[in-house]
């Protein structure tokens, strides 16, 4: 039987067109590009080898530093919110509104499937000032207070970014969290309850440790979408006011592409690679020995 | 989902609570809701507004727009916008090269994947953990670390003016995680199914077609669901291969309409963006509970 199922000619007719695109198209150039950053130039004027110099240039490079600390900031926040609302939402749904939950959760989620690029410029008119002023600005004149104009500092910028990436957001992490809370056993939280446990003290004490696997999982999956973070800073503001909220992954592609240095492209395209394989190492890491302890 | 947890965040029922009348209680119950339907309906307010602002919106004037407060209501159903978008806007044209990108993309993807995830999981031979390990690495690596090299490759064989770099790139950039997935799914069909039609004299090849795909409908549905949204929504990849306007896909064709009228001709603007989330809107109310599991399903074991 085992010699049917490991026919070589089926297993080459059916892995073999998988394998063979997925090597010609994703492995080799991923090494392609990681021997890429190690040259510099591009197609039209020839390349040069040239070490370590990319990496060099990298680390005093004023706009790479400041894309990666962009990067890091809006990952950092957008991690830490939309988790953190998430799980609201999800107790929410799980112990207040229970059966009822059906229709809010459905609704909330449904940002989530809209391309960043509509999202982004549906929030760039919400918070438009001058001729056709949005609503944001309109409800702070209401409240007696001067229009603000967000997309003119880098600050409010990355604050209008990450409320659009909570509002996108918010309901998925909210069903993926809410389907961890329902594999809580009953009983548990119903011995807890018979043992005095109550409203916070019971999603602070036998909730929230039950709950952290799926946590953990949901924090490595935010950390590793938001570090990735294009369409919405590139049509929100165009990685502006000037390159003040232009992150890792626009700044390689802008260097790539339109600068059309493809050396030094493919070495931030590296550095944002090992920023992602650190970050999940790291929080693995963190997480097992918590738990452990 | 209908399993329900009993009443944790209310206060354990003090039994000389009982003895008030009934009528007290429920109203203590009610005034204790209020709080919750406030947020509820705050909740609403925050997610809908901005969707409905944009919709309506796309219906307005020029005058409108500049003359009358942002939440007005449009004086009438005003169409014109849409046509300035799908004609002069070129969305028509974007529209029609999304949807020749996107289908053979999933067709391929889901194909090659699940035939991929069937030699790897179900046919016995030795490497096949170290190959599922190779798809499964691919999951890890971002986009950005294959785009210099793939648009060298795509100008020298020739490919730069066609739609197929992008063809090419989404079934790639999605195989991991349709391998992955499949194979997660192949895994939870009893083996003996497989051995028995073995048995019967089916060969391989045969199970796969006979048995494996016709199992596989509801997985395939789910991530055709999943992935269509990643490519459907994708700009990074549609942005670094599309160097003609008449090649452009949706959200780069979005983002250029975007530049070129979205600070002086709002209406345009707001029925390109409106077209995006109706469209979208529609697919979802049929089909939520598929999409909403297949995103969830897909972020856990991804």
């Amino acid at each position: 039987m085992n010699s049917v199922l490991g026919d070589r000619r089926t297993i080459i007719i059916l892995l073999g067109p998988a394998l063979l695109l997925y090597t010609l198209v994703k492995v080799v150039p991923v090494a392609w590009s990681l021997g890429l950053s190690f040259f510099e130039g591009n197609s039209l004027r020839g390349f040069e080898f040239v070490g370590f110099a990319n990496f060099v240039e990298f680390a005093g490079d004023d706009a790479a530093l400041q894309s990666v600390l962009v990067t890091l900031r809006y990952a950092l926040l957008a991690t830490t919110s939309q988790v953190a609302l998430g799980y609201a939402l999800a107790l929410l749904y799980v112990f207040v509104l229970r059966r009822g939950s059906a229709f809010l959760r459905t609704v909330v989620f449904f940002p989530m499937v809209l391309p960043g690029v509509a999202t982004a410029l549906l929030f760039r008119n919400l918070v438009a000032v001058g001729p056709n002023q949005g609503p944001v600005n309109d409800l702070l004149n209401l409240l007696g207070l001067d229009s603000v104009e967000f997309l003119a500092s880098g600050d409010l910028t990355l604050a209008t970014a990450l409320v659009m990436n909570l509002w996108q957001s918010m309901g998925f992490y909210a069903v993926l969290l809410y389907a961890g809370l329902l594999d809580i056993p009953e009983e548990t939280i119903e011995s807890a309850r018979l043992d005095g446990a109550n409203g916070l003290r019971l999603v602070r004490h036998v909730v929230l440790p039950l709950s952290l696997p799926i946590l953990l999982s949901s924090i490595i999956f935010s950390f590793n979408s938001t570090l990735k973070v294009f369409d919405g800073l590139l049509a929100l503001n165009n990685g502006g006011p000037g390159t003040e909220t232009s992150p890792l992954t626009l700044y390689m592609y802008r260097t790539a592409f339109e600068y059309a240095e493809y050396g030094y492209g493919s070495t931030i395209a590296f550095v944002l690679t090992l920023l992602c394989l650190v970050f999940t190492l790291a929080i693995f890491r963190s997480s097992r020995r918590k738990v452990e302890d | 989902m209908a399993q329900v947890l009993p009443t944790q965040l209310e206060r354990p029922v003090d039994p000389s609570r009982e003895v008030r009348p009934a009528r007290r209680r429920r109203q203590r119950r009610l005034l204790r809701r209020i709080p919750v339907w406030l947020s509820v309906g705050l909740l609403l307010v925050v997610v809908l507004y901005p969707q409905l602002w944009m919709v309506l919106g796309s219906f307005k004037t020029q005058a409108e727009f500049l003359a009358d407060p942002t939440w007005a209501l449009p004086d009438r159903l005003y169409l014109d916008n849409y046509v300035t978008a799908l004609t002069r806007g070129n969305l028509a044209v974007n529209y029609r090269n999304s949807i020749l990108v996107t289908v053979p993309s999933l067709f391929l993807m889901i194909t090659l994947g699940l035939g991929a995830a069937y030699a790897l999981e179900i046919m016995v031979w030795k490497g096949r953990n170290t190959t599922l390990l190779l798809f499964l690495a691919g999951i890890m690596v971002p986009g950005q670390m294959i785009l210099v090299p793939l648009f060298i490759a795509y100008f020298r064989i020739g490919l730069t003016n066609t739609l197929w770099p992008l063809i090419i790139t989404y079934t790639v950039m999605g195989l991991p995680l349709v391998v992955f997935l499949m194979a997660a799914y192949l895994r939870s069909i009893p083996r003996e199914i497989f051995e028995a039609a073995t048995v019967d004299g089916a060969g391989p090849l045969r199970s796969f077609f006979v048995i494996a795909v016709p199992l596989m409908k509801n997985a395939i549905l789910t991530l055709s669901l999943v992935e269509f949204f990643s490519v459907w929504n994708d700009l990074l990849i549609a942005l670094t291969f599309t160097t003609d306007r008449d090649l452009a896909t949706i959200q780069v064709g979005l983002l250029s309409f975007s530049d070129e009228y979205g600070q002086t001709e709002y209406g345009p603007l707001f029925a390109a963006i409106s077209i995006n989330i109706v469209a979208l809107m529609i697919l979802f109310v049929f089909l939520n509970k598929k999409i909403m599991a297949g995103l969830a399903g897909g972020a856990v074991k991804g």
